[in-house]
């Protein structure tokens, strides 16, 4: 028997995984396939194609040749079994969710998360009889306590943003497991060249495309991975995977697809009720964007890393939460878990409060004063006067968004350019 | 195809469907429906009963029934013996195996044979291949 040749490596991955050249021209690029709908052979086929009885193209909002590409990519770099590409980072949490809840179930998610999500969750799942409960994800154990026999998935990002806390993603596997949880990872500010939530357990990766991936801050999108793991049918909390789906004539989808079930479940019901199709433009943007990933992202944390060692050092500057820095809490986890870097996305607390945290995005030349992270370009916010200017200062503080923190996303200019910048806009704020 | 439904919305009958549609003939067998049709194939109460040449046993049963079919499959002179998603017998398997038969367990045929030509890429499934080669039309 031929021996069988070494996986491919990561980066050999970025760039191959989900394409190959073009059947018909043989374009070695990924084609924009713009088109909404797709040609049946005869009757028969199309038949073939709406049972599910076959593989096939019918209708872009389901699928389409240019975001299937992107799907096997993402799921073959997290480690998983398919995938499904969604409009956005919220419509990939809305899909995963939507693929497993019914009225009055419960999910348990760590209250240290994308303030957006923390918002998605708390207030409009609540209009689809979802009850969310946040713990607070440094003790693992608050998972277990929180949970009830309506109770179905624990949902965590494993590097927060903009806290940068780092959670014991083992751990929490674990605790959701034992009690026959799904363990759902948003590794969106991590990406899976830094972490691989899979391995520690995870079931489901759910991304924000818009960040990493992409990359270049020109595209939206969200992606849902399925491990392939989960066994749906070990208990009666995943009936729409185990159950029969009369909108497919019956079909039991665990039972006919195996560890595809989810991958096809989001295409054929998910896709098809919710509608957050991406679009074939994005997705082509984010698989070209995903083939310098891995060159992106170790630039990305070594700019972080020296971004965060000087502003520990500044005297304009009274903490900064890097978990690549050793004096974060979070420096044992991050070694454990993101063991190429701690991302790219920080915060940090100017000193002079409010006023100078004003002062400082106004006084930046490079940096651009916007509300996104993940782009090639240097990124900077007070969320104080901007995402968080609802709040009291009181909220503001208990979500990590007080009166002087200020969340960096580094980009990849040159070091001392990025540098430079924060310097002159720091010495601006201080005289005030 | 040992336990071929003839209800269309089963699994069993969407992989005969496939593989027949990539050019396999599927023979179905099913003692509740022996003497019928199925998808234009007659229908046999036994795997012992078919008197054309076997290459393959597609088992669609539990794991209990497969030790017979096995012993079956392994007279019948099958070349290969599959279980479906699901189904598992290692040492039904290790028995085949060792009277020179080819085992696949707890697979899909169809699936297997999209993710290796292409078509199950379309689904957005990771098919672990990796190629510079155009893929066939
Ligand atoms: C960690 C995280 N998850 C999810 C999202 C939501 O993604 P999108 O903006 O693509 O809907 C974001 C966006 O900022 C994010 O940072």
């Amino acid at each position: 028997m031929a021996e069988k040749p070494p996986a491919p490596g990561f980066e050999t991955l970025a760039i191959h995984a989900g394409a190959a050249p073009d059947p018909v021209t043989g374009a070695r690029s990924t084609p924009i396939y713009q088109t909404t709908a797709y040609v049946f052979d005869d009757v028969d086929h199309a038949a073939s194609l709406f049972n599910l009885q076959t593989y096939g193209y019918i209708y872009s909002r389901l699928t389409n040749p240019t975001v299937s590409v992107l799907e096997e990519r993402v799921a073959t770099l997290e480690g998983g079994r398919g995938a499904i590409a969604v409009a956005s980072g919220h419509a990939a949490q809305l899909l995963a969710f939507f693929s497993f809840m019914e009225p009055g179930d419960q999910f348990i998610a760590s209250n240290k998360l994308y303030g957006g999500s923390i918002t998605q969750f708390g207030r409009s799942f609540k209009k689809f009889g979802w009850d969310c409960v946040f713990v607070d994800a440094d003790d693992p154990e608050n998972f277990r306590r929180a949970i009830t026999p309506r109770c179905k998935a624990i949902f965590v990002e494993s590097l927060s943003n903009p806290t940068g806390v780092i959670v014991d993603l083992e751990r929490i596997a674990e605790i959701a497991h034992e009690a026959g949880l799904l363990f759902i990872v948003d590794n969106t500010m991590a990406s899976p060249f830094i972490c691989r939530p899979m391995r520690w357990g995870a079931d489901l990766v759910v991304h924000s495309t818009t960040k990493f991936l992409s990359g270049h801050g020109n595209a939206m999108g969200g992606v849902v991975v399925d491990s392939g793991r989960f066994d749906w049918a070990q208990n009666d909390k995943f009936k729409s995977l185990t159950e029969p789906e009369p909108a497919y004539h019956d079909l039991r989808f665990y039972e006919t697809f195996g560890d595809l079930a989810l991958t096809v479940h989001g295409h054929a019901v998910g896709l098809r009720d919710l509608g957050a199709t991406m679009a074939p433009l994005n997705a082509f943007l984010t698989i070209t964007g995903i083939e310098t990933l891995p060159l992106r992202m170790e630039r990305h944390v070594a700019n972080a890393q020296a971004v965060a060692e000087h502003l520990e050092r500044h005297p304009a500057v009274s903490w900064v939460a890097y978990a690549g820095l050793p004096a974060s809490k979070y420096h044992a986890l991050a070694r454990k878990y993101l063991p190429k870097g701690a991302g790219s996305v920080f915060t940090f607390g100017v000193k002079g409060g409010y006023e100078a945290g004003v002062a400082l995005v106004e006084a930046v030349e490079l940096f651009s004063h916007l509300a996104n992270v993940g782009d090639t370009r240097s990124l900077i916010i007070h969320p104080a006067s901007t995402t968080h200017r609802q709040l009291t200062t009181e909220q503001q503080i208990a979500a990590g968004a007080g009166p002087d923190v200020v969340r960096l996303s580094i980009g990849l200019e040159s070091i001392a350019d990025i540098i430079g910048d924060l310097d002159q806009g720091l010495a601006k704020a201080m005289r005030g | 195809m040992v336990g071929a439904s003839e209800h269309w919305n089963r699994p069993s009958f969407f992989a005969m469907k496939y593989l027949q549609d990539k050019g396999y003939r599927v023979i179905p067998v099913n003692p509740q429906a022996k003497g019928e049709a199925i998808l234009g194939e007659k229908v046999y109460a036994d795997l012992a009963e078919i008197p054309d040449r076997i290459d393959m046993v597609d088992i669609f049963r539990r794991a209990e029934a497969v030790p017979a079919i096995v012993d079956q499959a392994i007279k019948q002179g099958a070349k290969v013996v599959w279980m479906q998603l699901g189904v598992r017998h290692d040492a039904a398997a290790a028995k085949a195996e060792a009277a020179g038969l080819k085992v696949v367990m707890n697979r899909c045929p169809k699936i297997e044979y999209s993710r290796l030509n292409g078509e199950l890429a379309w689904s957005g499934v990771n098919t672990g291949i990796i190629s510079s080669k155009r893929r066939k039309l």
